[in-house]
């Protein structure tokens, strides 16, 4: 490899959205590195100023097409905090499990779609359906289980309609509860091989400490709900993120970028499982085990495995919550709560599939928001990007173009970057001098 | 007859309607094997500029998606606009409602300038477009029936009637009784109509009707006391651009 560097990849393809990543290298050293994202921005925050309170989840859902259930939530848990709205204990149960299947969906298309043709050598995963095609059939069936479930509560797999402020406007039926338990349970062999074809892959030695930041609960692997919480040793009241989380505009992306304890900190799957592995069911702990994921874990190309561990964690979790709902009985009467309009300003945090996801809205005593302000995990991890970069481009400097090309797309991919959130695509050019 | 050389492009909007033709799981495959992909950013690496078929997702909103959509419109011989933000603009539109400049300093303040943001358009303001696959998020089977109607050489059939026609034949209680408002009586079907399914009101996703003054549900909104005109008006969530047009048309009368 010559001491000087000249890749470029645009557009950096399998990934939700529009960037660049540009690297300058000059006798072996990086002399520039910004990850940015010239995509267009939405102004969502614009959007909201003046709609009622039961429009912004519906507004804010299309954010992103594949996270859609984590904006509506998100949005959801703002107004009610906003509007001193109580939901349900069921309609919690209820929201739980639809959001364990979205990210269920976006994690199999993530670490089956768009992330393993890298460590299959193939361009996506078309040649895999020739090459492979016991694994793509099975991603297909668990992504399609997942959808399947989102479908029969939010009544829509993308954009759900039924989620709402206050509650579901259409609850599932018994019989739809019981069918769903039976989808689940079938998903274990097919969970099984996918744990046999991962151990093979050969995942890049890379380690990185940095502030790993997620959403953490007593007794759940927090996903729906909790307080913010740091590898750096923080937790905060997620009414109280500006505490901690800090967001600033930079001249290369459009999306902002974010800070903490640190000047940059990572969101997503490997930070939930850093700060709450513990809380993940036996069957999903055994799997990170025999992945060799083990906290506290430093290697973001490890994100793929946390993502695989969480869908088994989530089919577990929801056959569990799906046997109390059906225990307690669904009651029509606790669909929906009562909602009255009044001033007031809610922070709603969940995790979205990709990270950290915050929504914070003030509304008039007219029930209009006035106000709102939305940091999403993709834009919380671009800082972090950046770093990673640092860190891995100067250890590969003596490996061919092709191979230091390679590792930095899957680097970012490793991400899950969904660039649609933070605005939106992703390109990687590495510039010559 | 060789396959179909096939683009999926993205402009602003979430990303969905490729999500979309992803979720078409059992099909996924067969679809794939009846054309041929060569450009798909957000599913695959290789990308090639010969095409005959151009789907594309989200409006145009910055000068440099206005270079991309025209140099597609160059290239294909057939595009076919996936879901609201192609079609009408969609939920994008809603920016141009709170004007261009004002959203730029709440959002981006005093680095505004950084930022390339131009006034929302569907694409069919900068390229012809030959079919519309309506919705938010667009039906994924009409897709798949349009990209098929094209390769057996017929003309898809896309519903001119309103989503009550749908919701009748699902057998749903009308959520006016409910006190919902509804935009079916002038909302144009294709999605099984599937919000009232929900006990939603439908938010016309998939655009109105053709001439909603002949086409519309008339009657049932007079049982509400409503008119075509009222629930224009409610028209705004994902047909704001569309909706000035429709403005537009009516002055020009």
């Amino acid at each position: 490899m010559a001491n000087n560097l000249n890749i470029e990849i645009a557009p950096l393809s399998r990934v939700e959205g529009h960037g660049d990543l540009i690297i300058n290298v000059k006798d072996k050293k990086i002399e520039k590195l910004i990850f940015r994202i010239p995509e267009s921005p939405r102004f969502f925050e614009a959007m909201l100023v003046g709609r009622k309170y039961d429009e912004p989840s519906h507004i804010t859902s299309r954010i992103c097409g594949i996270c859609s259930v984590a904006h509506t939530c998100a949005s959801i848990k703002a107004t009610e905090k906003a509007l001193d709205v109580k939901p349900s204990k069921q309609t919690i149960k209820l929201r739980k499990l639809i959001y364990h299947h979205e990210n269920v969906q976006s994690n199999v298309l993530h670490v089956y779609f768009l992330a393993a043709p890298d460590f299959f050598g193939v361009g996506s995963v078309i040649p895999l359906a020739e090459t492979h095609r016991e694994i793509v059939n099975i991603a297909l069936r668990t992504k399609k289980m997942a959808n399947d479930m989102v479908r029969i509560i939010g009544g829509r797999a993308v954009h759900p309609i039924r989620t709402v402020v206050g509650g579901f406007t259409k609850l599932p039926t018994e019989e739809e509860m019981i069918k769903m338990k039976e989808m689940l349970k079938l998903c274990y062999t097919d969970l099984e091989k996918s744990l046999e074809v991962l151990k093979t892959l050969d995942i890049p030695d890379f380690k990185r400490e940095t502030e790993y930041i997620s959403i953490s609960d007593p007794v759940d692997y927090a996903l729906y709900d909790g307080k913010i919480k740091s590898t750096d040793g923080w937790e905060i009241d997620d009414q109280n993120y500006l505490d901690k989380i800090n967001e600033k505009v930079v001249q290369h992306s459009t999306a902002k970028h974010c800070w903490a304890s640190r000047d940059a900190f990572m969101v997503g799957a490997l930070a939930r499982f850093n700060n709450n592995h513990d809380k993940l069911t036996d069957n999903a702990k055994k799997y990170a085990e025999e992945l060799g994921l083990k906290a506290p874990c430093y290697n973001t190309f490890m994100n793929n495995i946390a993502q695989f561990v969480e869908i088994v964690h989530s089919v577990d979790d929801s056959i569990k919550l799906i046997d109390e709902i059906l225990e307690e009985g669904l009651d029509e009467d606790k669909a929906m709560a009562e909602i009255k309009s009044k001033a007031g300003r809610g922070v709603g945090v969940v995790e979205a599939p990709r990270g950290l996801l915050i929504h914070d809205y003030t509304y008039n005593d007219k029930g209009r928001v006035e106000k709102a302000n939305l940091i999403i995990p993709t834009g919380m991890n671009y800082a972090n990007i950046e770093k990673d970069m640092h860190a891995l481009v100067p250890s590969i400097i003596d490996k061919s173009e092709d191979e230091i090309r390679l590792a930095c797309e899957m680097l970012i991919r490793a991400y899950d970057p969904c660039v649609s959130c933070s605005t939106h695509f992703l390109k990687v050019k590495l510039i010559n001098r | 007859m060789s396959k179909p050389k096939v683009g999926v492009f993205g402009f602003t909007g979430c990303g969905g309607c490729q999500l979309e033709i992803l979720n078409l799981e059992d099909q996924l495959l067969d679809l794939l094997n009846a054309v041929e992909i060569v450009h798909f950013t957000e599913a695959v690496t290789e990308h090639s500029d010969t095409y005959e078929i151009a789907l594309v997702e989200g409006s145009v909103t910055t000068k440099h998606g206005v270079e991309r959509i025209k140099k597609i419109g160059d290239i294909a011989k057939i595009i076919i606009a996936i879901g609201a933000c192609a079609v009408s603009g969609g939920l994008n539109c809603l920016k141009n409602l709170y004007g261009l400049e004002k959203a730029k300093d709440l959002v981006y303040g005093d680095k505004k300038d950084w930022i390339d943001s131009i006034e929302v358009k569907p694409i069919d303001e900068y390229v012809k477009v030959d079919y519309y696959a309506r919705g938010c998020p667009p039906n994924r089977f009409e897709i798949v029936d349009i990209v098929r109607s094209l390769i057996v050489g017929r003309k898809p059939e896309i519903p001119n009637y309103p989503v009550c026609i749908e919701c009748k034949r699902n057998g749903n209680t009308c959520v006016f009784e409910l006190g919902i408002t509804c935009l079916g009586p002038i909302s144009r079907a294709g999605c099984n109509s599937r919000c009232p399914n929900s006990v939603s009101g439908c938010e016309a996703c998939r655009g109105v009707i053709d001439d909603p003054n002949v086409n519309a549900q008339k009657d049932l909104l007079a049982e509400y006391g409503l008119t075509v005109e009222d629930i224009l008006q409610e028209f705004n969530l994902y047909n704001a651009c569309k909706g000035k047009t429709i403005e537009k048309n009516k002055n020009n009368q």
